[in-house]
């Protein structure tokens, strides 16, 4: 049994200019120290799937949908007990390093905040976790860092103490919410090195949210592509990689720089607005295969070989096929 | 100077930063009068007893309404009373006053302004609404008014300053709150399983001191000037206690023999409210991360 199991999961925002459908019917599931990849252009519904989950999300926000973790279901818990979850059970880190860590207190004095509420542990207990932590992390002399401020840091040392601070307990789940997105390149390397090393440490399921191929390529087991709130291919980081299908995933996988591969190709167009439901292939205005069928009927999630969901009338590896 | 500051700042960059917050005050003279200012009347409302040369209300029949001499300072009033002895047992009120109204009102006005804020809602709505209709009233109408309900005494008028001081404070907490719930660290305090109390005393609160601070320093002299007022209206300290209020409606009626009894005890109004102004003002600089200097 999966450890995460989503299903038709659904978030609408009531906005002043009505309602947006950032996420439709997304269902998918997450075995145990399996590392997902979750990728899309900004905006099209990755993070607030996610967040969603944890009821992170403004009040704005209507959930459906049914999210089982563990045997629980997270959409229906009441708050007390997601929060007993957050931070103990299912760890974020977010985007921010250098604005996510509060700039009053010692760094070691947050995690060792999420160690003593969740844990219970001692004031001394807790430091000597923490600097344990801050060494699982890779943070070079961790009993001295342990007492330093946040602006004393740099960015990628921020961005491992976030880590350190989702690991503290021991987590089932890890999401990372575009944990590189704003580091240099080589402290990313770094960074998604660590994550590596704590799904074969600490056995932890990790979620890795970004827009950026390259990154799921390294580290994911198995990749899902969204588009405009909707799951449109699933696959085995090899074979999405080696097989791309649907059309998105060739646009995404064409804007990677790779070494000889020329000029970088961008996928023309805009992800569309989410006011309404689809009553077409969202990627049909920006598709060079869209024809009559894409343009008046939603595919459906279609599997086209084991463990390969995409959801395009007309799937292919080929980004000249039309 | 230059080599071994850089490399002690290297070793402790938190000494660093406490330095240059010191060196950025240091480097504007009127901050630095008002600290000295404000400080030395403190000092002297704690240790009145040991340095006025008499007691407040010892009289001398000798020198009624006497002028500066050598026994007298700054002269006598019309009972024969030392005024400079008068004006520090009088920093008393004043200092008490200022001081212990601000912390009242920080006290009523924090934990509002910040529920509002964190939460939003119908909770925000009521509570700034409610806000609103009490700034309309000017802050020494409401506490005159309140000084009056409650009768007159130091502690009555410090409540009534506390709480006519209280609304702008909410405002302030509040306005802070919002912007400090949509911080990622507070996102990611509330993703990592931390209660609303825990983040509104934690993350929230820490956050906002510096405003605060500020603030505070902003409201004590418009509290030492309320409570002279209120004295002077016979609705704070009463007499013979001393207080620079007290000292001016006595010194009404002796206006055109002895006008230095008038103005003795508003010079130290005056200075008083000054001195903390421009520390406060000096502190806003010093602690406003957008300055340079």
């Amino acid at each position: 049994m999966s450890l995460l199991d989503v299903e038709g999961l659904s978030v609408r925002f009531d906005t002043d200019d009505g309602p947006v459908h950032a996420v439709d019917q997304l269902s998918f599931t997450l075995a145990d120290g399996e590392v997902l990849g979750v990728v899309g252009e900004s905006g099209c519904g990755k993070s607030v799937s996610f967040m969603s989950l944890l009821r992170l999300l403004p009040e704005t926000a209507s959930v459906s949908g049914v999210a089982r973790f563990d045997g629980v279901e997270l959409l229906a818990s009441s708050n007390a007990r997601l929060r007993a979850i957050r931070g103990r059970r299912i760890a974020f880190v977010f985007q921010e390093p250098m604005t996510s860590l509060n700039p009053a207190f010692k760094v070691g004095n947050q995690i060792a905040e999420v160690l003593r509420r969740h844990l219970g542990l001692s004031r001394a207990d807790a430091r000597l976790r923490t600097i344990e932590l801050l060494d699982l992390v890779r943070i070079s002399s961790p009993e001295r860092r342990v007492d330093e401020y946040p602006h004393q840091l740099s960015g990628g040392m921020r961005q491992r103490v976030m880590i350190a601070m989702a690991l503290a307990c021991d987590p089932k789940i890890l999401i990372a919410d575009e944990p590189t997105t704003a580091l240099d390149v080589t402290i990313q390397a770094g960074i998604l090195d660590l994550m590596r090393d704590i799904r074969e440490r600490l056995g932890t399921a990790i979620v890795l949210i970004t827009h950026n191929l390259g990154v799921v390529a390294d580290v994911a087991d198995r990749v899902l592509v969204m588009y405009a709130g909707r799951k449109v291919e699933e696959a085995p980081v090899h074979d999405l990689f080696a097989r791309p299908q649907h059309p998105y995933t060739v646009g995404l996988l064409g804007a990677v720089p790779r070494p000889g591969s020329g000029r970088l190709q961008e996928i023309p167009g805009r992800v569309p607005s989410l006011a309404e439901l689809p009553t077409a292939c969202a990627f049909a205005p920006r598709c060079p295969r869209a024809d009559q069928l894409s343009r008046s009927q939603v595919p459906e999630l279609r599997e086209i070989e084991p463990s390969h969901l995409v959801a395009c009338f007309h799937p292919g590896p080929d980004a000249e096929a039309t | 100077m230059g080599f071994v500051d850089a490399t002690s700042s290297m070793i402790n960059p938190r000494a660093r930063r406490r330095r240059l917050l010191r060196k950025r005050f240091l480097r504007r003279p009127l901050a630095i009068v008002g600290l000295v200012v404000a400080l030395t009347f403190i000092v002297c409302a704690i240790f009145a007893p040991v340095i006025a040369p008499y007691s407040a209300s010892a009289t001398d029949f000798n020198a009624l309404l006497a002028h500066s001499s050598r026994h007298h300072l700054l002269g006598t009033d019309e009972l024969g009373r030392d005024v400079l002895s008068r004006i520090l047992w009088g920093a008393r009120a004043s200092i008490e006053a200022g001081v212990f109204s601000t912390l009242l009102a920080m006290a009523v006005a924090v934990p509002i302004g910040i529920i509002a804020g964190y939460y939003r809602g119908w909770i925000d709505a009521v509570i700034a609404r409610l806000t609103d209709v009490l700034l309309a009233f000017p802050f020494l109408i409401v506490a005159v008014g309140l000084a009056a309900i409650l009768g007159p005494s130091l502690t009555n008028a410090t409540i009534a300053l506390g709480i006519g001081a209280a609304p702008a404070l909410i405002r302030v907490a509040r306005g802070e709150a919002l912007a400090l719930r949509e911080e990622d660290y507070v996102r990611a305090a509330v993703a990592n399983g931390a209660s609303d109390a825990r983040i509104l005393v934690r993350h929230v609160l820490p956050n906002m001191l510096s405003t605060l601070i500020v603030q505070a320093t902003v409201a004590i002299p418009a509290a030492i000037i309320g409570e002279a007022v209120l004295s002077f209206l016979g609705l704070g300290v009463q007499p013979p206690t001393p207080s620079w209020g007290v000292m001016l409606a006595d010194a009404q009626s002796y206006l055109s023999q002895a006008p230095r009894l008038a103005v003795y005890p508003g010079v130290a109004i005056f200075i008083c409210s000054l001195s903390f102004n421009l520390l406060g003002d000096g502190l806003r600089d010093v602690l406003d991360p957008r300055t340079t200097r």
